[in-house]
């Protein structure tokens, strides 16, 4: 039988699928037992045992100097940038991304230029805004925007441009002004697409946060990754990163889900 | 009632002519079937009385006014394809088209309208022949179904002309051919004038008052490109159809009877009126 065609038994499947995760575990216990016992004060691999003392130290016991319970201060800090930058880039990417993909004016106005604009390396552009808009919280969540708005704003205005142009000149025929085409016609249809966008883009959208957080910050999941590396904590580095991907891998099920959930038709054959 | 005039009309794509100099007039409540070989300008033509393009040349009159430049509720459409909206359920996309034109802000109705506009959708719905189907998304509808609800929302906006762009191509014949029935007593029952572009020359014939073949007159490599489609062979069809009324061999149709099977009244005399 051809590989492509191979039926697997629910369990194999199950197997095959936690397989990976087991694996690196393994492999990062085997190492770190190996390093570990050449040299007992060796930082680079720690034990699960020092990782869970350091998870103990930051998420459940408050820090000597504020009271606080870093993990969580640190969590709530960076999620909340990273819900303005994202709500930001997702409005701007439904108001204009629909405009660029409805209205000829807006196409022709900002269609070449937002493609321009998503070259612009946002990285780059990180030392500008911590000088134009200072050190707080508003050039952190702009590097958030600045990286994902473009590139959202282009997937969902090609979206609305794939509508069969037969939809939009049916609707017409239903006495639809440009407005209700746009609200009860196009929109709906991109929404699905518009959580799809943002599932993807929460991977880069982690990428600017964490490098914004890195280099001027107080509080902040990368911010705390980018202080202990001082001390080569990486019993606090390992948990922080696991902590962070698990915190972006819940919202990409989630976003997921609410669109399953939200829009049933998305997951139908014909659908978006 | 409303006719349709074409007034010399060209359409021309850069310097590609598709339709070359065609005139055309449509009465009132035709069913007018338009065939061609592919590549002709039918659906050209039909994108024209939409309002989905503009002709290069010539008037389009509905009723003696000049057809707008755009499309709009007056002349309804059904496509082969993408005619119903995926986001929208049976219901939703029958009640689409009056909510849209009663409600210019949100698209909506609430409360009593909504409910009364439900009423009539579901009744549209069951004309169809899609009653039980009202929750259903159309990627649940099977091709005919999809097609029924097409005709259905098109039909609640009462328009004065519908357009059919190959509509029931992709049907199978079984479908096809009560899909077809549909298709005539909805147009026997409503007062609308039909357009139709099809390349099944028997589906022309079953359902048309009159058939129009577009043809080129010059297919040569070097000329196609500068001579367009025109209107080659234009058949009323016999016996002739009228909205709302039968055929000839139509045993019930009183106005061509000749024969005595049926309800025949005998003039002056009462006494051998029967019923045989």
């Amino acid at each position: 039988m051809r590989l492509i065609n191979q039926r697997l038994s629910r369990p194999a499947i199950l197997a095959l699928k936690l397989a990976p995760f087991a694996l690196v575990i393994i492999a990062y216990l085997v190492g770190s037992a190996v390093r570990l016992a050449d040299n007992p004060a060796d930082k680079l691999l720690p034990a699960f045992a020092s990782m869970a003392d350091a998870i103990d130290l930051m998420a459940f016991t408050a820090d000597r100097r504020t009271g606080d319970y870093l993990l969580w201060t640190d969590t709530w800090a960076s999620l909340k940038r990273l819900g303005a930058g994202l709500g930001i880039s997702t409005a701007l990417a439904l108001c204009i991304g629909v405009a660029i993909g409805i209205f000829p004016v807006a196409r022709a106005l900002l269609g070449p230029f937002i493609g321009f604009v998503s070259m612009v390396p946002p990285l780059a552009l990180l030392p500008v805004l911590f000088i134009m808009l200072g050190l707080g919280e508003t050039s952190k969540i702009a590097l958030i925007v600045i990286g994902v708005a473009p590139i959202m704003i282009r997937d969902l205005s090609q979206r609305v441009l794939d509508l069969p142009r037969e939809q939009i000149v049916k609707a017409e025929t239903l006495s639809a002004s440009s407005w209700l085409i746009a609200w009860r016609v196009v929109l709906p249809q991109v929404l699905p697409r518009l959580l799809i966008s943002l599932r993807l883009q929460l991977g880069p959208a982690f990428l600017f946060l964490i490098a914004a957080e890195a280099i001027s910050s107080d509080s902040g999941l990368g911010y705390r990754i980018f202080l202990v590396r001082r001390y080569l904590s990486m019993d606090i580095i390992f948990p922080y990163v696991a902590w962070i991907t698990f915190l972006a891998a819940t919202a990409d099920f989630g976003l997921d889900r609410l669109r399953r959930w939200l829009f049933p038709w998305s997951q139908m054959e014909g659908g978006t | 009632m409303t006719a349709l005039s074409l007034l010399n009309v060209w359409k021309e794509y850069d310097d590609q002519i598709v339709l070359e100099n065609v005139s055309l007039e449509i009465a009132p409540r035709s069913f007018v079937a338009l065939v061609g070989a592919s590549g002709c300008g039918k659906t050209t033509l039909l994108r024209l009385l939409l309002g989905q393009e503009v002709p290069t040349r010539g008037n389009i009159l509905l009723d003696g006014t000049p057809l707008p430049k755009e499309p709009g509720p007056d002349r309804g459409v059904v496509y082969q394809r993408y005619s119903v909206f995926p986001h929208l359920t049976v219901l939703g996309n029958v009640m689409l088209g009056p909510e849209m034109a009663g409600a210019r802000i949100w698209g909506r109705f609430f409360g009593t309208r909504q409910r009364a506009l439900q009423d009539s959708a579901r009744q549209m719905i069951a004309d169809v022949g899609l009653a039980g189907s009202e929750g259903k998304y159309p990627a649940q509808l099977s091709g005919g179904m999809q097609q029924r609800l097409a005709l259905a929302q098109a039909l609640m906006m009462q328009p004065r002309v519908l357009l059919l762009d190959e509509p029931f191509g992709a049907l199978d014949p079984g479908i096809r051919s009560d899909i077809h029935l549909l298709m005539q007593r909805l147009w026997n029952s409503l007062p609308m004038t039909v357009v139709m572009v099809t390349h099944d020359l028997r589906e022309a014939f079953t359902l048309g008052t009159r058939v129009i073949a577009l043809e080129r007159h010059r297919t040569r490599p070097e000329e196609i490109d500068r001579y367009g489609a025109r209107i080659g062979k234009d058949i009323t069809v016999w016996p002739p159809r009228v909205a709302g009324g039968g055929t000839l061999y139509d045993p019930q149709n009183k106005a061509y009877g000749d024969d005595p099977v049926g309800d025949v009244e005998t003039a002056g005399r009462p006494d051998q009126h029967k019923r045989l």
